[in-house]
């Protein structure tokens, strides 16, 4: 590549795009995994010769509700900063 | 591939992290726990089924974590 620029995919936004779209498929795929190992804690019995639909619907279930958890911690956070304008002083690592 | 990347571990047309590596890993651990026990001096006929079975089922899982994170994904989208 003998363009100038500096930085990857700089002067090409088709390449940036490629980027994104791989770094976010990335991240779900990390998440999924994540998730499901979790959920297999919560959802998951004797291993049988299918997944019977009350296990099914516990992990989709577990999804949401990780979803959920994952989101409420970040908004509670986000209006604790806002309140205690001291917040960031008052951690003290 | 826009409309979601969510799509089942079956053929795994994207692989391009080897997810297999990670699979294989959770697997081991998850189905290790599941089935056995005690461990004896070898893996008996049970406990060789009962793997082949929690890796199927988890395989089933990854599969339905994936399409409800996706349907997430898109509902969350669709309410921007």
């Amino acid at each position: 590549m003998d363009g100038s620029a500096p930085g990857l995919g700089a002067a090409d936004p088709q390449l940036q795009r490629f980027i994104e779209v791989e770094t976010q498929k990335q991240r779900f795929q990390q998440l999924v995994h994540q998730m499901t190992e979790l959920c297999w804690e919560k959802c998951m019995d004797k291993p049988g010769p299918k997944l019977d639909s009350r296990a099914e619907t516990c992990f989709v279930n577990c999804v949401e509700r990780f979803i959920d958890t994952s989101q409420f911690i970040l908004n509670r956070l986000e209006q604790t900063q806002k309140s205690k304008s001291a917040f960031s002083e008052s951690l003290s690592d | 591939m826009e409309s979601g990347f969510g799509s089942d571990f079956g053929g795994c047309g994207g692989g391009k992290l080897d997810p297999g590596l990670i699979m294989e890993q959770r697997m081991t651990d998850k189905c290790f726990r599941k089935c056995i026990g005690k461990p004896g001096g070898a893996l008996d006929n049970s406990e060789q089924k009962c793997i082949a079975m929690c890796m199927d089922r988890y395989m089933d899982a990854w599969n339905t974590v994936s399409r409800a994170y996706n349907s997430r994904l898109q509902r969350e989208r669709a309410n921007m």
